[in-house]
């Protein structure tokens, strides 16, 4: 008699959860990779604006823009140990729920987005912001995490799209971008009063609504589609 | 199969009287727009097309939602041939709305304009469909992945405008809304039946090359009960489904 | 009555675009036989493999695994097959120890299992190694363990001894030889050996069943122009 039961969807997620940031524990090849990223682009931007500082709307397109290029680093690395290591098929032979991996990949790049945002944006505050990060700052880390969940769900969306194309590395962001478009321009009108001289210290009311509108139908939809993307 | 061909004649002789009355209707019933002038009456061009081109993506989302829920083909090739179309007459619009903006305005591009940007943004995803098929070489997965596709970016289609929207303010006067609810008699009719013209003008050609599709698969067909698999050249790598 | 077979195949189709890979493949495996799948390479013995293991879709025809009619019932199957194929399928910068351990969970198998199927391929010390830095035989090993860790009553194997030295086979060979009690389908580079250990041979040319006997009963000719 087998005294074993398939493991529970939540169990599975967190079961990959832990093996992918093991993963990049033993690796470290993610997550630094976007931080270095991260700030590089803060010098581009220093030269590319010809300035010392930047406030307000310039400040949060600058941030925006960072952490999506950023991210981007990450979402095109999402798959591909599962796809050179065959943990596709080590996790479709296991008798489990397979939008488990979804949300398992979904959870590992918001962490990625997580611990950049906990370097960079700091970074962001002592290399180009004219302005103090303290008083908006839990506007700010509302915003930002509610940006984390639209750049996790439709990165992994893309990423487990692209992972199976011959262009793979071009259509992870060639699809993701326009598709993030409504989502980044909530995060960047949303946090650009925030960073502003004398700003606001919570960010106004429609972008947080329409950065967590997009959160919920995209994560609906993806956990929709996404088993259509793992069968053969 | 089903006979995309049936009814196609009879569909084309309407929508070519439908475009002409539209046509006749612009030129010598609208009257002219006060602060515009002539060049205004592109806009029974140009907003029919991208309201049919926005239809239309919405459309092949939901025939993909089609492909995904029974595993039947036919509606991935339906899907792709109702993106297709509307992805020229999304060309179409930006065109269009390209002039009209450079008479009216002065410049080619207006990003103040919430409804051209969010459908550039439109445009720019549905630009990646064809390099998204193409870039999958296993038929089977090529459907299943573009229908995927289309499901999202079909739900993205409202979002995004939601979105745009909002981010904007009108700074330029609006005479006109995609309703056309608030415009003048003679011009809100003028426009409905160059709305009607256009989606008609989608319809036939969707099916034109549906049956196209279709004929062109079912004499593939024959050759192959024909001629046996070796018979028939295999099928080059393609962006279109087959 | 006879017991049900383990594996059932009747008018099995499978195609990739227009290329037709299997067509028209039956066979039926009792539990605890073991099949041997012949053909060249392209003769579509990994595609077989790969549709009992779930992982792809048949086409047309009927595939049961015990008992199970697939793909409808595949979550049901998955629990009771192993396969191990040409890819060890576990991830090179984790130690073995880490990879069983994600398995084990996937699984549903309790950890204590991971320490004794490491103990019985003899992988207990180097079980803490990353998988890259281990030579191919012993990766082969670990991937053993993975596939009989949940003691799957079916087992799907793939060219299995390649890579093993002596030693190491005879390590294993109980594990997912005939004495695992397994129903087997079984492919080997090298028929004589393959046939040996074979209760029913199947041979696949061009995707089509040229002969489905028993080992003694098997043509050496028929055998020699499937590799020809």
């Amino acid at each position: 008699m087998r005294e074993e039961r398939a493991p529970g969807s939540w169990r599975t997620t967190i079961t990959v959860l832990r093996k992918d940031l093991l993963l990049e524990l033993r690796g470290l090849e993610t997550v630094p990779a976007m931080v270095l990223f991260a700030l590089a682009t803060l010098v581009v931007f220093h030269f590319g604006l010809n300035r010392d500082t930047v406030d307000g709307q310039l400040a949060a397109g600058v941030l925006t823009a960072t952490l999506l290029f950023a991210a981007m680093l990450g979402i095109n690395r999402l798959f591909v140990a599962e796809r050179e290591q065959g943990g596709f098929d080590a996790f479709l032979l296991a008798p489990v729920d397979r939008s488990a991996l979804l949300v398992a990949k979904a959870l590992a790049l918001f962490v990625f987005l997580a611990v950049l945002e906990v370097i960079a944006v700091p970074a962001f505050g002592l290399l180009l912001l004219g302005t103090s990060l303290g008083p908006p700052l839990l506007g700010l880390i509302a915003m930002l995490l509610l940006g984390d969940v639209a750049l996790a769900v439709i990165g992994t969306l893309v990423s487990a799209i692209a992972v199976h194309t011959r262009a793979r590395d071009l259509i992870g962001p060639i699809i993701g971008l326009p598709l993030l478009m409504p989502a980044l321009i909530a995060l960047a009108r949303g946090i650009g009063p925030l960073l502003a001289v004398h700003g606001s210290s919570w960010p106004p009311a429609r972008w947080v609504l329409i950065l967590a509108l997009y959160d919920v139908v995209f994560a609906l939809l993806a956990y929709a589609v996404f088993d259509f993307l793992l069968e053969d | 199969m089903t006979t995309y061909g049936r009814g196609l004649r009879g569909l084309a002789l309407a929508t070519v009287a439908t475009i002409t009355v539209a046509f006749a209707l612009v030129f010598f019933y609208a009257p002219l727009d006060a602060d515009q002038g002539f060049i205004q009456k592109i806009f029974y061009l140009h907003v029919p097309l991208a309201i049919t081109a926005l239809c239309g993506f919405v459309f092949g989302g939901l025939l993909g939602a089609m492909h995904l829920r029974t595993g039947d083909r036919r509606w991935d090739i339906r899907s792709y041939v109702a993106i297709h179309m509307a992805l020229i007459f999304g060309i179409g619009t930006l065109i269009t709305g390209g002039i009209w903006a450079k008479a009216s305005w002065g410049h080619w591009w207006v990003w103040s304009d919430p409804t051209l940007t969010s459908f550039l943004i439109v445009l720019l995803l549905f630009c990646t469909y064809q390099p998204l098929r193409f870039s999958i070489e296993d038929s089977e997965r090529q459907a299943r992945y573009a229908s995927v596709f289309a499901v999202i970016a079909g739900a993205f289609v409202p979002l995004n405008f939601i979105a745009v929207r909002l981010a904007q303010a009108y700074v330029h006067p609006r005479v006109l809304t995609l309703t056309g609810g608030n415009l003048p008699g003679a011009m809100r009719l003028t426009f409905l039946v160059s709305l009607v013209g256009m989606a008609l003008l989608y319809v036939t050609l969707w099916k034109y090359e549906m049956a196209a599709k279709s004929t062109r698969m079912q004499v593939r067909a024959l050759r192959r009960a024909l001629l046996g698999d070796d018979g028939v050249a295999p099928l080059k790598r393609s962006a279109a489904p087959s | 009555m006879d017991p049900p077979p383990a594996i059932e195949l009747r008018g099995l189709v499978r195609r990739f675009g227009e290329r037709t890979v299997l067509r028209d493949v039956s066979a039926s495996v009792p539990a605890g036989a073991t099949l041997a799948v012949l053909g060249r390479n392209g003769a579509g013995k990994s595609t077989l493999l790969r549709i009992l293991a779930t992982l792809l879709r048949p086409h047309a025809g009927e595939v049961r695994v015990l008992g199970e009619a697939l793909p409808a019932r595949a979550f049901a199957v998955r629990a009771r097959l192993g396969l191990l194929g040409h890819d060890p399928l576990l991830y090179r910068d984790l130690s073995g120890r880490e990879n069983l351990t994600y398995h084990a969970r996937l699984h549903g198998v309790a950890i204590a299992r991971v320490e004794d199927v490491l103990e019985a391929v003899g992988m207990r010390e180097r079980a803490d190694e990353p998988v890259r830095l281990l030579s191919r035989g012993m990766v082969q090993r670990l991937a053993v363990c993975r596939v009989i860790l949940h003691r799957p009553s079916v087992l799907l194997l793939d060219e299995p001894l390649a890579n093993l030295d002596p030693a190491a086979t005879q390590l294993v060979a109980p594990l997912i030889g005939r004495a695992s009690g397994a129903t087997r389908i079984l492919t080997s580079h090298d028929p004589q050996a393959a046939l040996a250990e074979a209760d029913l041979v199947l041979g696949l040319e061009g995707g089509r069943a040229a002969f489905l006997t028993e080992p003694g009963r098997v043509d050496r000719e028929a055998v020699g122009r499937l590799y020809a």
